[in-house]
């Protein structure tokens, strides 16, 4: 999978000098789908070629030139190598209703000035995402590896399973810096989803494997249904939690202090407090396996 | 050659290829994490009857390991990878996890990897729990303090062991004097430890004996007690003998230790400096005094 800082993701916007740039050319509240909008693609085309490559417009069929006004030195090919920058994707314009951005990328980075549609690097299993502004639901949906960084809010399922699917988000990591939806991380089978708000009801539930690190409060109901996978509450409970949770301990997590000054490094507000806090342990939900649990601050 | 009157021998340290793994121990402070770290590495002087040689490398500040805590690395050194597997087994689960509110993580990138958190998760009963964080996965293990922190696999790479010189004293007082002070200063030398007890050995072998049961006996050449009974290396004016094993993650730091130590020794009532040797047939790598000595 690779660090954060491996992939790029702590590099400065200078690097987007030399990025592949699409600007939606026309705000609409029509839904655009641009699952080829996405680095794998874009390797070894010219910029003629990414023009031409599909997108739905509503139920239309058309092109990304007919959407996007592309900016690339159409005399350089998009060879994908590890550091080459042509591996960045830059796009911008009114993306609110832009989905499946990113879909199914293994490598490269794509940097998002604006508010993005559902589905935002849904199954992704490499590469990393930027966004400045929010994400709409589903973001990072059973993606598999690396990293989402989201600077604004993000919607409901995120890195969730899609209905009728069995389990989630495989690995990779998402952060996000505002608040965060309903389910985030249902059926969540490993990986991690830190978030710097407030998450949303359902948070990990139907959780298999994996990790949840809420900066803010966690939300009701919390862990239903949870088989294993760890939910942290570092900023206090919006409701308590299900009656499926049992009290075992207060203690001193080890791992947990790996995790948090890690999140630290990458920006989140870890606070040397939060560092050598006790955490009340409650395992659950014992309706399933019961395996699984939710750490709550005893500041909180 | 000499330094500050002593004489350095033209001979040569003969040193062989082992297998190194580092083992950063964290704990609540650095008392606990020099506990299980001394404890880990007790009984580790020599591969000849204790698996492993073994050592502590170094004090880690918090800032430097993984969860912030106080910490200490220790070197391991073993044969060959298979033994290495064993020896950590060992040294983790019974010396590491023991001791209160340690944690256990890999410290070495190696060339190959053995299972020791992966293999020491069973003894958490089923209500172990993995976690896989940036590639590497790192085991819970519920124990009656709370819980103990391994991670699944540790490095093991190609490493030397045997880098050694004897400090040749007119007394057994001076002789340890200044072992003990090239000990310090070979402390501060990253990658390497010295096995033997306070780093110093004062019962060097030879690799023959008379006893068909033994693979080993005391180095007759220079037991100064026996001086006029056997063929003796010693110059006269030499009362006392010890000897300092170096066993290093490359070349380059042990013969670094080397010379720091050696410098260290050298001092009114140490006459000579030697060092062990086979001739240069059997180990692989060959640390000349006077080539380190000269190196600066």
């Amino acid at each position: 999978m690779g660090c954060i800082a491996c992939v790029g993701l702590l590099k400065d916007s200078e690097d987007e000098l030399n990025a592949i740039t699409l600007v939606l050319k026309k705000q609409s509240s029509i839904s655009i789908e641009a699952d080829s909008i996405c680095p794998d693609l874009f390797a070894g085309r010219s910029q003629s070629e990414i023009e031409a490559l599909p997108a739905f417009y509503g139920r239309r069929k058309v092109t990304l030139g007919d959407l996007f006004r592309v900016e690339a030195d159409a005399a350089i090919p998009m060879a994908r190598h590890p550091g080459d920058r042509s591996d960045h994707v830059v796009v911008r314009g009114y993306l609110q209703h832009v989905k499946h951005i990113g879909q199914g990328m293994s490598g490269g980075l794509i940097t998002i000035h604006s508010d993005v549609g559902m589905h935002l690097g849904a199954k992704m299993s490499g590469g990393a995402i930027i966004v400045h502004g929010n994400a709409d639901a589903w973001a990072g949906a059973h993606m598999s590896g690396g990293v989402i960084q989201v600077h604004g809010n993000a919607g409901a399922m995120l890195g969730a399973a899609y209905s009728g699917e069995r389990r989630g988000m495989r690995g990779g990591i998402i952060l996000v810096e505002g608040n965060v939806g309903p389910r985030a991380g249902e059926r969540m089978r490993r990986g991690l989803i830190a978030v710097q708000g407030n998450v949303g009801e359902f948070a990990g539930a139907r959780m298999i494997a994996g990790s949840l690190v809420v900066f803010g409060t966690l939300g009701a109901r919390a862990g239903a249904g949870m088989k294993r996978g760890t939910i942290v509450a570092l900023g206090g409970l919006a409701d308590g939690l299900l009656p499926v949770f049992r009290y075992n301990c207060s203690y001193r997590p080890a791992f947990l202090r790996v995790y948090l000054r890690r999140l630290g490094e990458w920006g989140f507000p870890v606070t040397s407090e939060q560092i050598e806090s006790v955490f009340h342990r409650y395992a659950g939900d014992i309706t399933t396996l019961g395996k699984g649990e939710i750490l709550v601050n005893d500041q909180h | 050659m000499q330094i500050n009157g002593v004489e350095i021998e033209d001979t040569f340290a003969e040193a062989f290829k082992m297998r190194c793994a580092r083992v950063v121990i964290t704990a609540v402070n650095q008392k606990w994490a020099l506990t299980a770290a001394r404890v880990a590495t007790g009984f580790g002087t020599s591969v000849i009857a204790c698996g492993s040689e073994t050592g502590i490398e170094r004090l880690i500040p918090p800032d430097e390991t993984p969860d912030g805590r106080p910490g200490v690395s220790i070197l391991v050194f073993t044969m060959g990878t298979k033994g290495m597997e064993d020896q950590l087994m060992r040294r983790v689960g019974q010396c590491i996890m023991t001791c209160p509110t340690t944690a256990c993580f890999n410290g070495l990138e190696g060339d190959k990897k053995v299972k020791v958190g992966g293999t020491l998760r069973y003894f958490g009963d089923g209500f172990q729990i993995s976690k896989l964080f940036e590639g590497i996965r790192l085991w819970r293990i519920p124990v009656m303090e709370g819980e103990f922190l391994v991670e699944e696999s540790f490095g093991v790479q190609k490493a030397i062991g045997g880098g050694n010189f004897l400090i040749l004293g007119e007394s057994a007082e001076v002789a340890l004097e200044a072992a003990e002070d090239a000990v310090a200063e070979m402390e501060q030398v990253r990658g390497v430890v010295m096995p033997f007890p306070g780093g110093i050995v004062r019962s060097g072998s030879k690799t023959t004996s008379q006893y068909k049961f033994l693979r080993a006996s005391t180095n007759t050449a220079y037991c100064p007690t026996i001086r006029s009974q056997v063929e003796s290396a010693l110059p006269e004016g030499v009362n006392s003998v010890l000897e300092i094993v170096i066993d290093g993650l490359h070349e380059r730091a042990v013969s670094e230790a080397m010379r720091v130590g050696i410098q260290a020794a050298c001092r009114p009532g140490v006459v000579r400096i030697s060092a062990g040797n086979y001739g240069g047939t059997l180990g692989q790598f060959n640390f000349h005094l006077r080539e380190i000595i000269g190196e600066r």
